[in-house]
Formats: structure tokens, sequence, C-alpha cells
């Protein structure tokens, strides 16, 4: 057994028990409900396979959002390859008088954000990464990080203000 | 300006909280998911379940040749994971599939109908004559007993008697490696890993059958 094994890792059950929350909470706030899935194994499975090298003592939960992030940028690329134009967005089945409702508007009102402030609210408030480490991996400042990440949650804010105007401005401005 | 560009985190939290429906469902769905993708691509190397048993709760831990650890409650099953990582990989899950057939047996085991375990074992975990110790055990047949002094004699030292109490108290395979069948001279029990209820339970169980 090398030294570097005697400073205990722990077994991967618990990495994914304490983290597996988070990374799909962050993994859905970028992608969506449906995509959140298969990015979120895609980055599971390649931890795994990449534990045994992590550094001890190493960030784990640092290292994983970076693992996600990759993993939905694959997503999103690919989410756009296979996107067909069209004229209008699909309707959605709106949540409006629902009780306990505002889930749909908050989960539309998320995708409605560009990717780089989607992005920055999740990976600074869902996954707790500093700033600086959000700019490391969107590229740009820290500083630019912190703006993206203030302007989505602005965005998120009058969303859930106004969501039947909010519709329609999804329905025109942000879809190209 | 500062305070403005920086709203505050546990209301931004609670904003985004819709992201949490529905969590834990899908979260055990992609549990099973993992260890069902980790194990087709080879990079699961120890899965583990946790079974009932008239013993307490039994941890089963296998590698990709084998059962490696069988443990007991007493042993604190957390610590064993650990300890798995430390000495084998920390490439370890939750992974109930590969320990079907060992959970099975173990039933039938204990509900008297099974007397011989028909299973694969890695045996990484021991070494030299604790190894030769745990190769005899088998041998001795169910319902049968042999003292620590017989065992060294068969393991081919004879004055390693303490030796023979040491690899029976290290096994890392109780209950399916049968070292509660060596018992001492004097046909008191001698020490368990599982603690000497458990023994006892064992010895019972296969005198009754």
């Amino acid at each position: 057994m090398e030294p570097e094994q005697a400073v205990s890792k722990r077994p991967f059950e618990a990495v994914v028990q304490e983290q597996g929350a988070t990374v799909l909470r962050v993994c859905r706030a970028v992608l969506g409900t449906h995509d959140a899935e298969d990015a979120w194994s895609d980055t599971f499975l390649a931890a795994l396979q990449a534990y045994p090298d992590l550094p001890p003592g190493a960030n784990v939960q640092a290292w994983l959002v970076t693992i996600a992030h990759h993993k939905c940028i694959d997503h999103l690329r690919a989410g756009s390859r296979r996107a067909l134009p069209v004229d209008s967005p699909p309707e959605r089945p709106s949540g409006l008088g629902i009780p306990g409702g505002g889930h749909a508007e908050l989960l539309d009102a998320v995708a409605g954000l560009p990717p780089k402030q989607r992005q920055a609210v999740a990976y600074h408030y869902l996954a707790g990464l500093p700033y600086k480490d959000v700019a490391d991996l969107l590229g740009g400042t820290p500083d630019a990080a912190r703006r993206a990440g203030a302007d989505g949650v602005k965005s998120l804010r009058n969303a859930l203000a106004d969501p039947p105007a909010l519709a329609h401005s999804f329905s025109k401005g942000e879809l190209r | 300006m500062t305070l403005e560009a920086s709203p505050d985190h546990s209301e931004v939290a609670s904003l985004l909280e819709p992201l949490d429906a529905g969590l834990e469902t899908a979260l055990a769905g992609l549990h099973a998911r993992l260890a069902r993708d980790a194990q087709l691509v080879h990079t699961l190397d120890i899965a583990y379940r946790i079974v009932d048993s008239p013993l307490g709760k039994l941890l089963l831990a296998a590698t990709d040749r084998g059962i490696v650890r069988v443990a007991f409650e007493l042993e604190n099953h957390g610590d064993v994971l650990q300890l798995l990582a430390n000495t084998v990989s920390p490439r370890i899950l939750q992974a109930p599939a590969r320990l079907d057939d060992a959970a099975r047996q173990l039933d039938e085991y204990f509900a008297g109908a099974r007397r011989e375990f028909d299973l694969i074992l890695d045996f990484r975990l021991s070494r030299g004559f604790r190894l030769n110790v745990l190769q005899h055990l088998p041998r001795i047949a169910y319902g049968r007993t042999e003292s620590y002094a017989e065992v060294a004699v068969a393991a081919g030292s004879p004055n390693a008697v303490r030796a023979v109490g040491t690899a029976c108290a290290t096994n890392p395979l109780p209950v399916i490696v049968p070292c509660h069948r060596v018992v001492k001279s004097d046909g008191s029990f001698g020490g368990y890993l599982g603690g000497a209820d458990a023994k006892r339970a064992l010895l019972t169980l296969e005198a009754a059958a």
C-alpha cells in the first residue's frame, strides 16, 4: 500500500450520499430536469473512475461541480445540435393557479436565463463556489461572474413577480 | 453597489427551492443506475450490500474476484468500508446485484437449509499462515468443531495455536468461512469477532439441523 492511501479517502458511496443532491440541483438548474439526470450519471461515473487519483484532502464538492460543468456543456452542445429551428417554442403546461405552484414558473424562468447566468447562479448559489472559482469554470473575471450571478437572480425575481409577462418575453425575445 | 451585486445567499437558495421537487426519488433511481453503469464499465472495485440475519445486519462486500468481506454490526460497517477503501480501493458503492448469490445462500444457511457455501471468495485480505488457516476451515464439516490446536496441526504448524486464534479473530469472511467451528480444547467456545452470542447461535443452529 502506498503511503498516500494511508491518508484515508472515504468510500465513494459516502461521496454520492453527501454530494448527490447538490450535483443534481446544479445539473437541473443548468440543463432542466430531464437532461439533468443524464448529466448527473455522466458526472458520477467519470468521478468514480477518477476518484483514486484525486489528491487526498482535495475539495470534493468543487471537483464534482467542475466535472458536472463539463458534462452539462456536453449536453448543452448535443442539445443545440439536436434542436430543430421552430417558429415558436412548444407550449408548456402552466403552473399558474396550482396550489403550491410557482414551481413551474421558477423552472421556466431558470431555463430562460442566458447560459452564463444560469451557470453562475447554479455554481455560486447551489454549489457554494466562490465567484473566483466560478470564473475559472466560465472564463472571464470574478467580477464578470459575480455580475452574471446577480443579473440571473434579478431576472428570476422579476420573472416570479410577474410570470405572465415573462412568458411573452420568452417566446419572442430570447429565442433566436 | 457591492451589496446590490451580492444577493443574500439563503434568500436565493429558497428562491431556487423548486429545483428540489422529487429530488430524493430521482437520486434513488440515479444511484441504482450509477451502480449498474459502473459495473458495466468495470470501475466498481467493491460492491456491497447490507442484509438482515438472525445475527443482526451483515455487511457483504465483493470485488470482481469474489466475496472479500463479511462484517458484523459489532465491527461497525462504516469502519469496515473505510478500511476496505484504504487497503483495496475507494471505488466502493452500495450495489446489491453482485451479492445476490451470497445473500440468498446466507438466507438458506440461517434457515437451516444449506450446509455448505458455493461462492467464489477473494482472500486478498489474508496472507501467509492466516490464509492457510482460513483455507482449512471449510473442511471442518457442518455441525462439527475442531480445537485451535487441531487446526494448527492441520494448517501445518502444530505450535502455532495462538496464531490460529488470531487468524480466526481476524477472519474477513466469518460465517461463510466457518471460524465459528473452532473452539477451545476444553470444549468452551472461545472468542468470536461477532460476539460470543453469535458464535453460540451459529453452533446451535448447526447442531439442530
